[in-house]
């Protein structure tokens, strides 16, 4: 299974909600499609089930372009954000819609189908709610079988859109371990859609992340962490503070914030090289790339609350407000401190669009 | 002090108000139709056997059925597929075609008669063709299944819409996904989750089609024995002073439409648990 997608392009009315999308994904691949919402995910995984149709470009799938082949005929897996399952249908004959539809030709028998359904309701592990109806299960085991129904076509690629997002955080955490244990074992071609960076970081062998309509970087986990494409990504990813500053030939300089400037050779991101130009800029800073110094200085601690060895901390810089991770016992609130960046990603305002 | 419910009325503003509920419900829903019955009966069974057993009223009775047994069937198919059509799809005139569904409630009656008369009446439009043809449609048969045909549209598609716009269009695109036909879909997944509520708007349509008297009678011409539906021949007899024969056919329609309506209530009781068992 191959799958290629080329100058989508799609809008409702004036909104454009897809331009340009371009992405390719191997066999095997877990995927997530990552944005905040109104970033054109749905849509992006509606046109690739047939459900949607884009204005302009092509899925190929297999090297197959599929403009004309419709949803029925995709052999593509969808499990919907809230699942979709037949009401009137029970657990059993759910999972067994897919094949009863068949044509008569490559219909399986009666025995064959249930057999197919009792194994991969075992699969499930939810073999004991084969007569119960979807209105008689909880979110969790719905879920389960949403994709037990998606799975009896034995899809050639499986869609999820927001697999997690109806279920509550425990079950959550639960279900993506499984999730992704199921994806090897099976060996799908899964893309999900979600809003959750944790959740798209820890499952996917690779992330797209969206923005208003555009893929913005396409890359595994640790390089989008590590190297975000962008100012967007690295606001979105990573639980970084955006500053707006000032990029000079030596240095960034801080806007409207009593932050010591940051010398060069400290940034990271595309706008740190030596030649890569000055100006405007936006520089991202997560929460452990700074270091408080007591005694009288910048900033005062407004507030720490601990987590997992460190301390989460807030501190009044000016009028702002930043957060960072401290050492425990460093600083009482209320007591001043010198706080500085040890760095930042910084990408120039009027930095082009890159491409993934 | 015992506890309340946060929302409690006082004791006696309870009462009052169930109890004014119900007076009125006695007074202008039972009582009629306890009177009904009762004029019906005021001679015994021996009239009202009599004025149910002559020829027009059973001609009257039979037509009444045919009516309904036509266009019951015919609203139904058209209701489920407006319906269908206005709560699944996006397409320019949704609006339109909303409002021309409900245009038979908001019309009177006798306008829903009228316009078969102006259509097709022998000074109509088509009605110099269909004489030449030998076709009578206004004070026959096919006028009073157009009229009731129009009066009775909206029932079934106006309880569908709310519900088939509630539960929305996924269930249809997932059964796309796994291989589904649009026919397969629609009889497969979008009948069956829509069918007590289809019941419950063919029930409703089925009283109408059958209680219906305004449009009907613009069309009927008031043949008896030909083109009288059951409330038409009331009205007859009404006006002939015929009041135990009125009142026995009265008695008859309104048991027709009781019938109805508890078979509508016992449905929607038995429906959604009785679900369960399927």
């Amino acid at each position: 299974m191959s799958l290629a997608l080329r100058g989508l392009r799609r809008s409702f009315g004036p909104a454009q909600a897809l331009r340009d999308i371009a992405l390719e994904v191997k066999g095997g691949e877990f995927v997530a499609l990552l944005g905040p919402s109104g970033s054109g995910k749905t849509t992006l995984l509606r046109i690739l089930a047939g459900l949607d149709f884009p204005d302009q470009g092509e899925v190929r799938i297999d090297d197959q372009d599929m403009a004309q082949v419709p949803a029925r005929h995709r052999r593509i897996g969808f499990v919907f954000q809230h699942y979709a399952l037949f009401r009137h249908m029970t657990v059993f004959e759910n999972v067994a819609f897919g094949l009863r539809v068949r044509p008569r030709s490559s219909r399986p028998h009666e025995a064959e189908i249930a057999a197919r359904v009792r194994r991969l309701l075992e699969r499930m592990q939810i073999a004991e709610l084969e007569r119960r109806l979807p209105e008689q299960i909880s979110g969790g085991q719905r879920q389960r079988v949403a994709l037990a129904r998606a799975l009896a076509i034995e899809p050639r690629l499986l869609l999820l859109d927001e697999p997690f997002g109806a279920l509550d955080a425990e079950v959550r955490k639960g279900l993506r371990h499984w999730l992704r244990a199921l994806h090897v074992e099976l060996n799908l071609t899964s893309l999900f859609v979600t809003h959750d960076q944790d959740e798209a970081m820890e499952l996917a062998d690779r992330v797209a992340v969206m923005q208003a309509g555009r893929i913005v970087q396409f890359d595994t986990p640790a390089r989008i962490l590590d190297q975000p494409a962008n100012g967007f990504v690295a606001g979105f990813i990573g639980q970084a503070q955006r500053f707006a500053g000032r990029l000079t030939p030596q240095e960034l300089v801080f806007d409207g914030i009593p932050l010591a400037p940051l010398p060069r050779h400290r940034l990271l991101g595309e706008a740190a090289a030596p030649g890569a130009g000055q100006g405007p800029a936006e520089a991202f800073i997560r929460a452990h790339e700074w270091r408080a110094t007591p005694g009288p200085g910048n900033a005062v601690l407004t507030s720490a609350r601990p987590a997992g060895g460190r301390v989460q901390a807030v501190f009044a810089l000016g009028d702002s407000l930043v957060e960072a991770e401290l050492p425990p016992g460093l600083l009482e609130p209320g007591e001043p401190c010198q706080l500085d960046p040890l760095t930042a990603r910084v990408f120039l305002a009027e930095a082009p669009f890159a491409a993934p | 002090m015992s506890p309340r419910p946060a929302i409690a009325e006082p004791r006696w503003a309870r009462i009052f108000l169930c109890g004014l509920a119900l007076l009125l419900l006695a007074l202008f829903l039972l009582l009629p139709l306890a009177a009904v019955f009762t004029e019906a009966l005021r001679r015994g069974w021996g009239p009202v056997w009599q004025a149910l057993s002559d020829p027009d009223a059973i001609a009257a009775i039979e037509l009444t059925l045919l009516v309904a047994a036509i266009a019951v069937p015919v609203n139904t198919i058209g209701g489920v597929a407006g319906a269908w059509c206005i709560a699944k799809f996006d397409f320019p005139g949704r609006a339109l075609l909303l409002a021309l569904i409900e245009l038979p409630f908001s019309v009177s009656p006798v306008i829903s008669g009228l316009v078969w008369v102006l259509l097709f009446g022998a000074h109509g439009w088509f009605g110099p063709w269909l004489q030449a043809h030998d076709l009578q449609i206004v004070f026959a048969l096919p006028g009073l299944v157009l009229a009731t045909l129009f009066v009775t549209f909206p029932f079934v598609a106006r309880t569908l819409i709310p519900l088939m716009q509630e539960q929305g269009r996924s269930a249809e695109e997932a059964a796309a996904t796994l291989g589904a036909s649009g026919w397969q879909t629609f009889f497969r997944v979008t009948l069956p989750e829509i069918r007590w509520a289809l019941l419950s708007g063919v029930l409703l349509c089925n009283a109408r089609a059958m209680g219906e008297f305004g449009a009907v009678s613009v069309v009927s011409g008031h043949v008896r024995g030909e083109t009288n539906t059951m409330p038409l021949h009331i009205e007859i007899l009404y006006n002939e002073y015929q009041f135990v024969g009125a009142f026995a056919v009265a008695a008859l329609l309104a048991l027709l439409a009781l019938v109805t309506l508890a078979a509508k209530a016992l449905l929607e009781r038995g429906g959604p648990r009785g679900s369960l068992a399927a």
